[in-house]
C-alpha cells in the first residue's frame, strides 16, 4: 500500500466522562499547527458519564470539512464499542485498542486490517499514583503512541502542553511522561510511522479552529448585543456560554467595571423569549440561543413579534427531532417550524449559516435585519456546526460596521410631529416606523397581539385588519431583497444542479469534486435565507432537474421552495440525510451516481 | 372601543402637581370594561398615584397580559409606552423591558387567571429577580374575559353565578408572594381608593419587586351572594393590617402629623412611607408574622390588606447582576464593540 500522506481520518471510540477531550483536542490541535487541515466531529451521547462518545478527526491536505465516509484508524478505548468499532474501519485500516486486556476476538475479527495492542491501562496504572490520573493519562498515553505512528511533530505536541499547563508544573510533568511512555511503546514495537502519516504543510496559517456556538456568542458581542435570555438546552448552551464568557472578557465598563450587558438564564424558553422582546421593544440588541423544543415552546411569543413589529434574534441550534428526539444528533429538522411559527398567518425570517465563520457575520446581519425589518430573525444553525471544531479563515471585524438600527424615531424627531402612528407605511416599503419607550410622550403608543389598525389602534373591523396584514405580507416580500442573496457556483450550462443549505455544504463541495472527477458536472446554489431571493426562483429554472440535500425526512426546505415559490413539485428531487449524523460526501456522491445510471437505465 | 381619544379639556383650574400636569395627563383612552367593573377603579386609583408623584407619564411603561384587567394600560397614561403581551407572560416582558432599560419605571397589570394559572411560573420567577417594577394584580376570583370560570384565587365553596361551589384551595398571590421573598407585598380594595392610592405610591417608588394584589369585583360574573371576592363581601370581612401614607421626598414630616404608633421608612429617593398599624403588634418586616398574620385572617374568613410586608434591602435584578448605571438601550455602539484587535488577539487560543 501506498503511503496516504495528510489525507485520512483517526476516529476515537472512548467512555464519556473519561477526560477524553482534552486529548482529543490537543491531537487535532498538534495536526493543525503541523499546518495540516482537520475537521473535528464529536458524537456524544446525552448523558454525563459512562456512555460511549466518539470523536472524529479528519486530515484533508485539501481542506474538504465534511466526514468523508472512511475511518482510516480506530482508536479503541471503549470495550462495550469494540465490536461496531472495529466492524466500521475501512479495509486496509489500523486497530489500536488498549491490549491491557488482549483480545483475541478483535484481532482476529478481519483480516483485512493492521492490529495495534497497546497496554495504555498497564502502562498508566503503573506509572501514576492517583486514581483519577490513570483513567485521564491513558487517553495522552495514546496520543504519545500516534506521536510516533503517525508521525506528529513531538516539538509542536510538547509546545502545546506547555502552553495548556504554563502555570501548572506538576500537570505538564505527568502529560509528558505520558506522552513519551505512549511514545516509547509504539517505536520499539511498530514500525514507526505508518503509510498513514503527517507532513508538515503550511494550509492552516490564518486559520483557527472554532465551533459555530463560540463564534456565534462571539458575533453577537460584536453586533453589540446587550441583552440575552436563555434556557439551557443542548446543543445551544455553549452559544449563550461563549456570549458570556466575550462579555465578561470584553464588555465590562473600562471605568466603573460594570456590566455593558444583561445575561438573564429564564426559567423556560416562553420566557427567554419574552425577555428577547420586552428588551427589543424597549430599544436593546437582545437574543436568545435555544433548540427545537424551545422553538416549540416560543411559538406564542414569535406571532406576538411577528405581528406586533417587534425585533428578536433567536438562534436555532438544530438537533434531532421530534420531541426530545436526540439530543446531541445533528438535523435540519425545524425549517418548517421556525418559517411558520406560531398560529395564524406568520412568515419569519431564517438566515441559514454554513460553517463557524457565517455564524459569526450572520449574528450581525440577523441583528440588522431583525431592526431593519421589525421582525424576529431566526438563524438555523446546528448540531453539527455549533458544536463541533472547524478550521475556517480567521475572524475580521469591520471598523467601519455600523448598526442598522432600523427606522426609529428619534426624540428630535419626535418633538417636531404633532401625531405618530406605529404602522403606516410611509415609505412604501411596507416597513413602519417605530418609537422607544422613555423617549418622547409623541412617540407613546400600545403594543398588542390584538387586531390593530394602521395607526396603531385596537380594531375588530376587517378592512383595517387586512390593511395591516396585507403589508406585514409586502413586508416579507422586501426582507427576501434585503436578506443574503444565495450564494451560486457553476457554469450556468449543466443540466442537474444542487440546493441545498447550511452545514451540507461541506459534503456538497467535496462532492461535486469527487463527481467532476468521474466527469459529472453539477452547478450548485447554497440559499442563504427565508423568505427566498429573486436569484433562488431564476437558479431552479434553468435546469431540467435539481436535486434539495438536507438533513432531514420531509424535505422541508423542498416544500417551502415548493410552496413558497409555487413551483411544480417535479422540478426539485429531495436528498435527504436525517440519520442524526452529519451528512458525509459520499452519501451525495452514491445518489447522484445512483440517479444518473437510473435515469440512463430509463 | 378602546381606541377612542378622551377629548382632552384643560379647565384652566385644574390643579397641577410638581411638574405642571394635570389629572387629565394622567388618564388614557376610554375604558370598554363593564360599567362598575372594579378594574376601573383600580385604573382611576394608578392615574392618582402617578399624578401625586409627579412622574412624567412617557417614563413609564405599562405591561400586561391577556383578560379583561390586562386591558387597563390603555384607560390611564396615555402618554406611556404600553404593551398588552400575551396571556400570562406579562413578567417576562417586564423583565426583558427592564433588563434594556433601568432607568424607566415599569408597572405590570395582571388578572388572577394571567399570573395565577397560566403565568404562575412567570409570577413567581420575576419576583425572585427581584424586577424592580411595580406588578399589580387585578383579583377578581374568575376569568372575566372568558365569561366567569372560575381562576385559581376563587376559595374554597366561593360559588359561580349559576350556583356551583368552587372546590379547590385558592392560590393566593400574598402568601405565595411573602414565601417567595417579594420585598414588597400588598393587598388593596378597589372599593376603597383612599388606601389604594398610597398603596400604589409606595409600590411605584419601591427600588424592587412590588407586588399588589387588588380585589377588583367583578360586576358581570362574581359580584353575587356566595362569592368571596364581591364588593359586598369584602365590605364585610376586609381586615386592614396596616395603612401607608406615602409622603414625597419634598414634604416634611411635621409633627402634628406623627401620633404615637407610626413608623416611617425612607425610600432610596428620599420619600417616605408612613405606616399606620391597626394591629399595635404587628410588624410588617417580620416575614413569617406576615405570613401566619394573613393565613390567619383567610382561616378567619377574612381578607387581610395593607402593605403586609416589606424589605427595602433586597437587591433587585441590575444590582445582583453587577449592570451599569445608565440603560442598556442607549448605550452607542462604540461602546459595545470591542474593536477588530481585540478579535485578533482573542483567537490566538484557537491556533
Ligand atoms: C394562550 C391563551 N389561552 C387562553 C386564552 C383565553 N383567555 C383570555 S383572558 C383569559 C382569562 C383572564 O382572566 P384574568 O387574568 O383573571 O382576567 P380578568 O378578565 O378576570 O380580569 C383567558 C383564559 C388566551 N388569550 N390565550
Ligand atoms: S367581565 Fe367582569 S372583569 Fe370583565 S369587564 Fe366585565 S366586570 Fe370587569
Ligand atoms: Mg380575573
Amino acid at each position: 500500500m501506498s503511503d496516504q500522506v495528510n489525507d485520512f481520518v483517526v476516529k476515537i471510540a472512548n467512555v464519556n466522562g473519561t477526560g477524553s477531550a482534552s486529548a482529543n483536542g490537543m491531537l487535532m490541535k498538534s495536526i493543525f499547527r503541523m499546518g495540516i487541515p482537520v475537521v473535528g466531529k464529536n458524537f456524544f451521547p446525552s448523558n454525563i458519564q459512562g456512555l460511549p462518545t466518539w470523536y472524529e478527526i479528519r486530515i484533508s491536505k485539501q481542506g474538504y470539512l465534511s466526514r468523508s465516509g472512511n475511518v482510516d484508524m480506530m482508536i479503541a478505548m471503549n470495550a462495550q464499542t469494540y465490536i461496531d468499532d472495529v466492524a466500521e474501519i475501512s479495509p486496509g485500516g489500523y486497530l489500536l485498542y488498549d491490549s491491557t486486556w488482549p483480545r483475541k476476538d478483535l484481532e482476529t475479527a478481519r483480516d483485512d486490517i493492521n492490529i495495534i495492542g497497546i497496554p495504555l491501562s498497564g502502562m498508566c496504572n503503573e506509572a501514576f499514583e492517583a486514581a483519577r490520573a490513570k483513567v485521564l493519562m491513558k487517553n495522552v498515553a495514546y496520543v504519545g503512541a500516534l506521536v510516533a505512528l503517525l508521525d506528529i511533530d513531538m516539538e509542536v505536541v510538547t509546545n502545546l502542553l506547555k502552553e495548556t499547563f504554563a502555570t501548572k508544573q506538576h500537570l505538564m510533568d505527568a502529560n509528558m511522561q505520558a506522552i513519551k511512555m505512549g511514545y516509547d511503546y509504539a517505536t520499539e514495537n511498530f514500525e514507526c510511522p505508518l503509510p498513514i502519516r503527517l507532513e508538515h504543510m503550511d494550509e492552516t496559517s490564518g486559520h483557527v479552529l472554532i465551533d459555530g456556538n463560540t463564534a456565534a456568542g462571539l458575533g453577537a458581542v460584536y453586533a453589540g448585543a446587550t441583552v440575552a435570555s436563555w434556557y439551557p438546552i443542548t446543543p445551544s448552551t455553549s452559544l449563550i456560554d461563549g456570549f458570556t464568557t466575550y462579555c465578561k472578557a470584553l464588555r465590562k465598563d473600562p471605568e466603573t467595571g460594570k456590566n455593558l450587558y444583561c445575561i438573564v438564564q429564564a426559567e423556560d424558553e416562553l420566557a427567554a423569549i419574552g425577555m428577547v422582546l420586552g428588551a427589543s421593544w424597549n430599544g436593546a440588541r437582545a437574543f436568545t440561543a435555544t433548540s427545537g423544543p424551545g422553538i416549540s415552546l416560543m411559538s406564542e411569543f414569535l406571532g406576538l413579534a411577528y405581528f406586533a413589529e417587534i425585533p428578536a434574534v433567536l438562534f436555532d441550534v438544530q438537533r434531532v427531532g421530534p420531541s426530545t428526539g436526540m439530543p446531541t444528533r445533528t438535523q435540519q429538522g425545524d425549517i418548517l417550524a421556525s418559517a411558520y411559527a406560531s398560529h395564524g398567518d406568520t412568515r419569519h425570517v431564517l438566515l441559514f449559516p454554513a460553517d463557524p465563520k457565517e455564524c459569526f457575520e450572520m449574528a450581525a446581519t440577523a441583528f440588522d435585519l431583525a431592526e431593519r425589518l421589525q421582525t424576529p430573525v431566526i438563524v438555523l444553525s446546528d448540531l453539527d456546526i455549533g458544536m463541533n471544531d472547524w478550521m475556517i479563515p480567521e475572524l475580521k471585524w469591520d471598523e467601519d460596521y455600523v448598526p442598522d438600527r432600523g427606522k426609529v424615531y428619534t426624540e428630535d424627531q419626535l418633538k417636531e410631529m404633532d401625531v405618530f402612528h406605529r404602522y403606516v407605511d410611509v415609505d412604501g416599503d411596507a416597513i413602519p416606523y417605530r418609537t422607544l419607550p422613555g423617549v418622547h410622550p409623541t412617540g407613546a403608543y400600545f403594543v398588542r397581539g390584538s387586531g390593530h389598525n394602521r395607526f396603531g389602534g385596537y380594531t375588530e373591523k376587517s378592512d383595517e385588519y387586512k390593511d395591516v396584514l396585507d403589508r406585514l405580507r409586502r413586508k416579507s416580500d422586501t426582507a427576501g431583497q434585503i436578506a443574503p442573496a444565495p450564494l451560486i457556483d457553476g457554469s450556468g450550462d449543466t443540466d442537474w444542479a444542487i440546493i441545498s443549505i447550511g452545514s451540507c455544504d461541506g459534503a456538497i463541495v467535496e462532492a461535486r469534486d469527487r463527481l467532476r472527477e468521474a466527469g459529472i458536472e453539477l452547478d450548485y446554489m447554497r440559499i442563504r435565507a427565508f423568505p427566498f431571493n429573486q436569484d433562488v426562483a431564476d437558479f431552479i429554472d434553468r435546469y431540467e432537474r435539481v436535486f434539495v440535500i438536507e438533513q432531514n425526512r420531509d424535505a422541508q426546505l423542498r416544500q417551502l421552495l415548493i410552496s413558497d415559490l409555487e413551483l411544480d413539485s417535479k422540478q426539485l428531487s429531495p436528498m435527504l440525510s436525517y440519520d442524526g449524523m452529519p451528512v458525509s460526501c459520499s452519501f451525495i456522491v452514491d445518489n447522484i451516481q445512483e440517479e444518473i445510471s437510473r435515469n440512463k437505465a430509463a | 372601543m378602546s381606541y377612542i381619544k378622551k377629548p382632552k379639556i384643560s379647565h384652566p383650574g385644574l390643579p397641577r402637581n410638581a411638574i405642571g400636569l394635570t389629572l387629565r395627563d394622567y388618564e388614557g383612552s376610554m375604558s370598554t370594561l363593564c360599567a362598575g367593573c372594579g378594574h376601573d377603579s383600580v385604573s382611576a386609583a394608578i392615574i392618582q398615584a402617578y399624578f401625586d408623584l409627579s412622574i412624567e407619564p412617557h417614563r413609564v411603561a405599562k405591561i400586561s397580559g391577556i383578560g379583561c384587567s390586562s386591558k387597563t394600560p390603555t384607560y390611564f397614561l396615555g402618554g406611556a409606552h404600553g404593551f398588552n403581551s400575551v396571556h400570562g407572560r406579562m413578567p417576562s416582558i417586564a423583565t426583558g423591558a427592564n433588563a434594556a432599560n433601568r432607568e424607566m419605571q415599569y408597572i405590570g397589570v395582571s388578572g388572577d387567571g394571567d399570573s395565577l394559572s397560566i403565568g404562575l411560573g412567570q409570577f413567581g420567577h420575576a419576583i425572585r429577580r427581584n424586577i424592580n417594577m411595580m406588578y399589580v394584580i387585578e383579583n377578581n376570583g374568575v376569568y372575566g374575559l372568558t365569561k366567569g370560570q372560575f381562576s385559581a384565587s376563587a376559595d374554597v365553596g366561593s360559588t359561580a353565578k349559576k350556583g356551583e361551589a368552587n372546590p379547590y384551595q385558592p392560590i393566593d398571590p400574598v402568601s405565595m408572594a411573602i414565601s417567595l421573598g417579594c420585598s414588597f407585598v400588598a393587598r388593596g380594595f378597589s372599593g376603597d381608593k383612599e388606601h389604594l392610592v398610597p398603596l400604589l405610591k409606595a409600590a411605584i417608588t419601591h427600588p424592587g419587586f412590588a407586588l399588589l394584589d387588588v380585589i377588583s369585583p367583578c360586576v358581570t360574573f362574581n359580584d353575587h351572594e356566595g362569592s368571596t371576592k364581591s364588593y359586598e363581601f369584602m365590605r364585610e370581612n376586609e381586615r386592614a393590617t396596616v395603612y401607608a401614607d406615602f409622603i414625597p421626598n419634598h414634604e416634611e414630616i411635621t409633627a402634628s402629623s406623627e401620633p404615637g404608633g407610626l413608623e416611617t421608612i425612607t425610600m432610596h429617593d428620599g420619600s417616605r412611607i408612613r405606616l399606620r398599624r391597626v394591629a399595635q403588634d404587628y410588624d410588617p418586616g417580620n416575614r413569617a408574622q406576615a405570613f401566619s398574620h394573613v393565613e390567619e385572617c383567610s382561616r378567619a374568613g377574612e381578607i387581610a390588606t395593607g402593605l403586609l410586608y416589606l424589605d427595602t434591602g433586597v437587591a433587585e435584578m441590575h444590582e445582583l447582576a453587577g449592570t451599569t448605571e445608565d440603560s442598556l438601550s442607549s448605550l452607542d455602539y462604540s461602546r459595545l464593540n470591542p474593536g477588530n484587535e481585540a478579535l485578533a488577539k482573542l483567537q490566538q487560543r484557537w491556533r
